[in-house]
Order: structure tokens, then sequence, then C-alpha cells
């Protein structure tokens, strides 16, 4: 039985991946966004190297929030419009187990460049180079958590007309304490402060949205559809 | 052993529970409120360090605690309303959310009035500070979400969802000023210590507090009542409830203490 489960999620991977990829715009564009919103910091308070190399965490991780919401209405989105969303509720596999497959698909498609073009973002600001480690672990730690807390904001307003207003209003504040701590052990990076402990927290964070996470996803979604 | 709690998934035998008791408990908590803030405001010692602006607290911890309190019974009646599918506990998480968000805004406005002679500023990140910040987006997400469907049961179901999830911040809130060294001082009432205040202080907080929860509770009934009536206004209970005088006195005692 399990092993029909793993063909039915590997199936599902492979199908996101493949309507995901078709539309490459949706991968590039939270990019390009995110390099414009991190170019317009350095215009707007000025190129002091100083004061960059001081709000990049900050920065960084706003950008990368905001990026992340780009994308996030159309992750159920178009399922729901051509009825795919219900053919997954009525999967064999258990839902919370395919919704979880979608959520690493949307981390796949945004999370993971965003780690990957970090380093750029970094230099860009003028992070302290013994900085960029802590950075890129935070960011990896915490943008599945993105796509996690996003997914359920995501299922709740798929049946809205104009889900995006309500959609960004409801995940937002869900994201508050994951940029608290990010910032905080990146800030503490660039001070040469121990940053153990917060990677640590943050990753119990991460693990603990994954874990749960997809239930509300999955009964969010079940409500949606109806 | 349930058996009592079945006739209340009607609206009906809720809401004329509602009616018989919101009157006593409207009557409790002004009396409660008035008690606990003439004593608290006018006759409390001063504060040896604070002077006379401590006073505040007798509006602001009941207010915060039961912000986080409403919050509390939303989440538990939204996990009601979604296991069991009980109609009225939906109706209540538009009842509470409000209330809540109401009490969650007071609790930050005294706490920056209270902050701005104390702290010297009005608003600090801090992390309680920005973790009730928080609590008021949720309530006003809860809101959004609940009457964003065009379908109210939908509406209500997500409006639960996203309560439940919500629920990860009220240990955040609590914890917050032991987690973090903030510039927010500790709790001044805990259940296993002695109260870290003085026994004058400390009963018209404590009656204050009293006070506040009668309050919720008056508000969060008055409006479910509300709400029971707006949903089932098709019934013909409805009607016969706002057509007979005599069964509908409660609602005019409720409306002359409103205005």
């Amino acid at each position: 039985m399990t092993r029909g489960y793993r063909s039915q999620l590997a199936a599902l991977l492979k199908r996101d991946l493949k309507v995901a990829l078709r539309r490459r715009s949706d991968v590039i564009n939270p990019l390009l966004f995110l390099f414009m919103v991190i170019s317009l910091f350095p215009v707007a308070i000025g190129p002091g190297p100083d004061i960059l190399a001081r709000i990049a965490p900050g920065v960084i991780w706003v950008a990368a929030l905001l990026a992340s919401l780009l994308g996030l209405e159309r992750l159920f989105r178009d399922d729901y419009q051509d009825g795919t969303l219900e053919q997954l509720v009525l999967l064999p596999c258990p839902l919370p187990l395919a919704v979880l497959a979608k959520i690493l698909v949307h981390w796949l498609l945004t999370g993971l460049p965003l780690v990957l073009i970090a380093p750029l973002l970094a230099l860009l600001l003028n992070l302290p180079l013994s900085a960029l480690p802590v950075l890129l672990i935070t960011l990896l730690l915490g943008t599945p958590v993105l796509s996690a807390v996003g997914a359920v904001g995501a299922a709740l307003t798929v049946s809205l007309q104009r889900g995006g207003a309500v959609l960004s209003l409801l995940v937002l504040p869900l994201f508050i304490p994951l940029l608290i701590f990010a910032t905080a052990a990146v800030e503490s990076a660039v001070f040469g402060a121990p940053v153990f402990g917060q990677l640590l927290l943050l990753a119990s964070f991460s693990i603990l949205t994954l874990t749960l996470t997809p239930f509300a996803v999955a009964a969010a979604v079940k409500v949606s559809v109806n | 052993m349930w058996r009592w709690l079945h006739p209340y998934a009607k609206g009906e035998a809720t809401y004329q529970l509602l009616g018989r008791w919101l009157p006593w408990v409207t009557a409790l908590a002004l009396l409660s409120l008035t008690v606990g803030l003439v004593w608290g405001l006018a006759f409390g010692p001063a504060d040896y360090q604070q002077g006379d602006s401590y006073r505040i607290i007798y509006i602001h911890v009941p207010a915060a605690i039961f912000s986080m309190g409403a919050y509390a019974g939303m989440a538990i009646m939204a996990f009601i309303a979604l296991v069991w599918q009980i109609r009225t506990a939906e109706w209540s998480i538009a009842a509470i959310a409000p209330v809540g968000a109401v009490l969650t805004f007071i609790a930050l406005f005294t706490g920056a009035a209270w902050g701005k002679p104390m702290w010297g500023t009005w608003w600090v990140w801090d992390a309680r500070l920005t973790s009730e910040l928080i609590l008021l987006f949720l309530y006003a997400g809860v809101m959004a979400l609940y009457y964003a469907f065009e379908d109210a049961r939908t509406g209500a179901k997500a409006a639960g969802i996203l309560a439940l999830v919500g629920v990860v911040n009220l240990p955040i809130i609590h914890f917050s000023v032991e987690w973090w060294n903030t510039l927010h001082q500790g709790a001044t009432i805990t259940k296993f210590a002695k109260p870290s205040m003085a026994t004058e202080m400390l009963w018209p907080l404590l009656i204050s507090l009293l006070a506040f929860a009668l309050m919720t509770a008056a508000f969060v009934m008055l409006r479910l009542r509300h709400e029971i009536l707006r949903h089932e206004l098709h019934r013909p209970w409805v009607r016969e409830e706002l057509l007979n005088p005599k069964s509908a006195s409660a609602d005019i005692n409720s409306q002359q203490e409103q205005s």
C-alpha cells in the first residue's frame, strides 16, 4: 500500500513540476521582482556600504517574503479551476501527503532559486562574507516555511474571486515569527555572535510547520472544493 | 454524559439560553467593572516608582489577557465547528472575533499610553508588543476571511481553519517576555508563585480581571444572539420570537444597556 502511495506521489510531483515549468515566467518573475526590490533599497536609502550591510539581512528576508507571495495565489488556482483539485481530494493517497507534494514543488520552484541567487543579493547589499553561510542556512530552513504556511493561505482563498489581497493579509502575520528568528540569526552572524541556538530554533520551526501545515492545507482544500 | 449539550447545537435553544443568561452576566460585568475600576483608579495606593500612571494596569492587563482568552475561545469554537460541524459554533467565531480584536486594540493602545511616560516611547518593536500586534492582524484575517465568501458556511470553516493555525501565536505572546530579553516586564500574576505586587493593588486588579471576563462574555453572548437571528431569519421561531413581546423583554433590556 505504501508503495502505491509512493508511485502516486512521484507521479504528482512529476506532473506538478511539468505544469509549472511550462510556465517559465512564473518561476522567473518572482526572482526578477526580488532583484528589483533589493535594488530599490540602495537607491532609496543611499549607497553607503555601512548602512547597506546593516540592513542587508532584513532587506533580503523581506524581499524573499514578498517574492514568495507573488506566485502563491497560483498554487491551487489553476488546479481548482480545471477540477484537478477535486481529483486530488479523491486520490486514495491521503490528502495531506498529496498537498505536501505540492508544497515541495512550490518550494523547488520559488524557494530553491531564491537560496541560489542569495549570494548575489548579499554581494549587492554588501553583507559581510562571514555572515553569508548563516544567511544561506536561514533561507534554506526558512523558505520551506514560506511555502508551507503560504499554502494554507492559498488553499483557504482559492475559491475567492479576488483572493490575492485576502491571501497576503492572512499569510503575512504568520510569517513574522520566522522573519524575527531568521534576521536575528543573520544579524548576530554579522556581529560575530554565536548563532547556533537561533539556527536550531529556526530548524525546529521549519520541521514543525512542514509536519503540521499539510493537515491544515488538506482541511482548507476540502472546505474550498466542497 | 453530553446529552445536556446536544440541544444547543440548534440556534433556537442557544438563543433562549443566552437570552436568559445575558441580563445576569451584563449586570455582574457592570458591577464588577465599576468596583474594580473605581477601586483601582481612585482608591488604590499609588506606586512608589511609577506614581499614578501605573493605574492603567487595571485596564491594560485584563484587556491583554482576555484578548488572548477570546482568541483561545474562538479557536476552541473553530475546532468544534470543524470537527462536529455545529453551526452555533461556526457563528460564535464571527461573534468572538470583533470583540477579541477590540480587546487587543485596547491592550495595544493602553500599552502605548503607558509606555510613553515609563519607557519614553509610544512603541518599541519588542517581542511582546510585536506578537500582540500579530494577534490583531490574525483577528483581522479571521474576520476578513469569514465575510469574504459568498457561501457563509464556507467562510466560517475557512476562518475556523485560520483561527486554528493562528493558535501558535498564543504561546509566543505568553512566553515572549521569558524567551526574549524584552523591555516589557514579566508577568505580575502567576498561578504558582506569590504575586509580585502589593495586596491593596492586587485585589482591584483581580476584580477588573473578573470584570473584563464577564464583559467579554456579555458582548460575545449579545453578538452571538444577533448572529443566530441573522442566520435563522427564515425559520418560523425567529418570526415568533420577534413578534412576541413577552419573551422579547430580555432584548429590550440589553438594548437599553447598550445605549
